[in-house]
């Protein structure tokens, strides 16, 4: 929890803590130290600290905050990314696709791995962005619901579409124009996600898998069907299996989602909610069956020959993880380049080659054929035209709803 | 007695007067460390929490102090069957702790002779790798197709448990059982480690003037051993039961939807839902409740010194 420090302490907690350090034997007899510590700090002090920290308001002006940007006479980029969503060599030490991208601009790349969920990134970059200071980083990649809420919350830059003109000219359709950021004027996705149902041969036994109805209703599965905590792939698949559409519903649709999803938890359906580790489950067959992310199956099933996946005929759920560039990030040009580096075809053909999730840059077929014939073809990684048909994305929320879902879909996942 | 009268008399010389007096700040000096790591991790986060549990509004508005005490009573109306799951499973995973780490214990202090330290050495040893590796392991070892499974199910174990409502199916995993063992294994060694130094401290002559007594070995080991290790005992559990009762790992990754602990709802709380006075709240229940358990605890249990 001490990402929620307070940015700095009240006046009266300062002088206190002043007090302490400038006058160190008057501060160190016992009474003082009594008085200081406990009586003091806890009482008067205490109180006028309660009061005082508050969370501020969150910047109001949509467009976020730049700083000077120091891209000509700095060349670095601070870059944060998942973990293992980069191609590595071999070696394990050099990033292909990054080095190609310093030899050319001789702007470096930092590029840390720190970001592991959504809502704890969040937890920890708030704070400063909510204060107006810069986070030390460039770039990042957040999930669409999030990259949504940033915006919203004008805490990322505007891109300068000057200097993305590949990035503008190669963006997939599916990905071009989502409703909480038109036109990409703030985004653009590093990777996309198609959330699909995966499956256990062995474990399924014969027992036929087709739909998300399958899951919550066959007595075959019982206690063997995996959901993910992500509210909105849970939530958007099921939903597209009672035929209602992601992209525009109500609350009383999500209630009836809620609704079906609560009956197959009370029956013991539903053996458990997970984040990415459903993946262990899956493959020891705990799971026989369970809504899962394409580029974990297309990794899975390297590795396991019993792991397989159907697309449900009423759709599945697309998403993207997002570059945005935080306020008050020192070095807004070189991000952007480094943006518009990874819309060519080259590199995002090698990316999607490495990590296997779907590539948002149109026109990486022939390139991606040329290093791995058998990626170029298969459907999670570059969606053919009868995929794409049933890609489905869930529609932005406002804050309050996002709360009032939020509560309700815990409320399902048992808190 | 012979030490005490050959010790040299005090000399009020009066040059030892000012390094007497720099010596009365010394422990001071010395605490000011620790104070000062305490206010900056401890007292600032806590009036900061406290601050925030009192707050309403929403990350657009910001948050204001309201001093909206409302919070609290909504926050355990609304999650208490958590609470008390909580208690339950991490006062569970104690009492298992306390009967596989006694007798174990008690093997190292008085019975492993030679093999003393490499015991302690693999009683330690899991906390070489990390608290998360250790809980996904029991993914793999419990495994609805696995050894431990199969073999559970054979003996009709699993029918018992299921009966008692501690299983359900034929599945350990994603079990209130699998949590409580998850937990069991996890806090094990915060045990061991106490009971250990406390029993290793009695003095075996002890229980030689207890046979010379006509005590039997269980009336030693219920007058003699036992009560002398209660201050291992009560640190042990506490040890334990306070940081299980705060857990949302094991809940997480070995429970389902009915097994969730507090520890996950103040979790979702904070990081999904964003509702940050409730979430700040709960910790504060959590924290008063478990005070006031160990208060009575330690007041029931008698002993004064914690090892």
């Amino acid at each position: 929890m001490e990402q929620y420090e307070p940015d700095r302490p009240t006046p009266a907690v300062a002088a206190a803590m002043r007090r302490s350090l400038s006058n160190g034997r008057a501060a160190m007899t016992r009474r003082s130290l009594l008085r200081a510590s406990a009586g003091g700090a806890l009482t008067v002090g205490g109180l006028a600290a309660l009061t005082g920290c508050g969370i501020p308001a969150a910047g109001k002006s949509q467009g976020g905050v730049s700083a000077d940007d120091h891209s000509a006479k700095e060349k670095v980029i601070n870059f944060s990314n998942w973990p293992e969503y980069i191609d590595v060599d071999d070696s394990g030490k050099h990033r292909p696709t990054l080095d190609a991208f310093t030899k050319r601009t001789g702007v470096q790349v930092k590029y840390t791995e720190d970001i592991n969920d959504n809502d704890e990134f969040f937890g920890k970059i708030q704070p400063q962005l909510a204060a107006g200071q810069d986070t030390g980083r460039d770039l990042i990649v957040l999930t669409d619901w999030l990259a949504a809420r940033m915006i919203r919350l004008g805490y990322v830059q505007k891109l300068d579409a000057s200097n993305l003109p590949h990035a503008f000219a190669n963006l997939s359709d599916q990905f071009r124009s989502p409703d909480w950021d038109p036109g990409r004027a703030y985004s653009y996705p590093w990777q996309g996600i198609s959330t699909v149902i995966a499956y256990n041969k062995k474990a399924l036994d014969g027992v036929e898998v087709k739909s998300v109805s399958d899951l919550l209703d066959n007595p075959k599965l019982k206690g063997r069907v995996g959901f993910l905590t992500e509210m909105r792939d849970s939530i958007g698949m099921t939903m597209l299996d009672m035929g209602k559409d992601p992209a525009k519903f109500t609350t009383d649709d999500y209630d009836a989602v809620i609704a079906r999803l609560q009956k197959a938890v009370d029956k013991g359906q539903i053996r458990r909610f997970t984040g990415n580790d459903y993946t262990s489950d899956l493959t020891k067959g705990d799971f026989a069956a369970c809504v899962a992310w394409g580029g974990d199956i297309v990794q899975l099933q390297a590795d396991n020959p019993d792991v397989g996946y159907v697309i449900p005929a009423s759709g599945y759920m697309t998403s993207t993880d997002n570059m945005l560039i935080p306020n008050k990030a020192r070095h807004k040009t070189n991000a952007e380049r480094l943006i518009d580096y990874y819309y060519e075809p080259e590199p995002a053909a090698e990316l999607a080659a490495y990590i296997n999730y779907v590539s948002p840059v149109a026109g990486v077929k022939p390139y991606l054929a040329k290093i791995d014939k058998s990626a170029a073809d298969n459907p999670l990684i570059l969606p053919d035209q009868a995929m794409q048909a049933k890609s489905h994305a869930f529609r932005s929320l406002s804050s309050k709803e996002e709360t009032a879902y939020q509560q309700k879909f815990a409320k399902l996942t048992g808190a | 007695m012979a030490a005490v009268t050959e010790a040299p008399p005090l000399a009020p010389a009066p040059e030892t007067k000012p390094p007497r007096k720099r010596g009365r700040l010394v422990p001071y000096w010395l605490l000011l460390p620790g104070i000062l790591w305490l206010i900056v991790f401890f007292a600032l986060p806590m009036i900061y929490q406290a601050s925030t549990s009192v707050q309403t509004g929403s990350l657009e508005e910001g948050y204001k102090v309201t001093w909206h005490f409302a919070t609290y009573w909504d926050a355990l109306s609304e999650y208490w069957p958590q609470f008390l799951r909580s208690v339950a499973y991490a006062a569970a995973a104690t009492v298992l702790c306390l009967l596989l780490g006694y007798p174990l214990a008690y093997l190292i202090a008085f019975r492993a002779g030679r093999w003393r330290n490499l015991i302690m050495v693999l009683v330690i040893a899991p906390f070489f790798t990390s608290f998360l590796i250790r809980t996904l392991a029991w993914k793999t070892i419990l495994a609805d197709s696995g050894p431990v499974v199969s073999t559970l199910h054979t003996l009709h174990v699993l029918d018992v448990t299921n009966w008692l409502g501690w299983t359900s199916g034929d599945r350990v995993l994603a079990t209130p059982l699998a949590v409580v063992c998850g937990l069991t294994y996890n806090f094990l060694p915060f045990m061991i480690l106490p009971l250990y130094t406390s029993l290793e401290r009695i003095d075996g002559r002890l229980h030689e003037a207890a046979g010379d007594l006509y005590a039997k070995p269980w009336t030693t080991f219920r007058k003699v051993t036992f009560p002398l290790s209660m201050p291992g005992v009560v640190s042990g559990t506490l040890l334990t039961f306070i940081p299980a009762a705060g857990d949302y790992v094991n809940a997480e990754l070995l429970g389902s939807t009915d097994t969730r602990m507090i520890g996950n709802v103040i979790q979702t709380q904070f990081l999904r839902i964003l509702d940050y006075p409730t979430a700040a709240a709960l910790s504060f229940i959590l924290m008063a409740a478990i005070l006031l358990m160990v208060t009575i605890y330690i007041r029931k249990s008698g002993t004064e010194d914690l090892v």
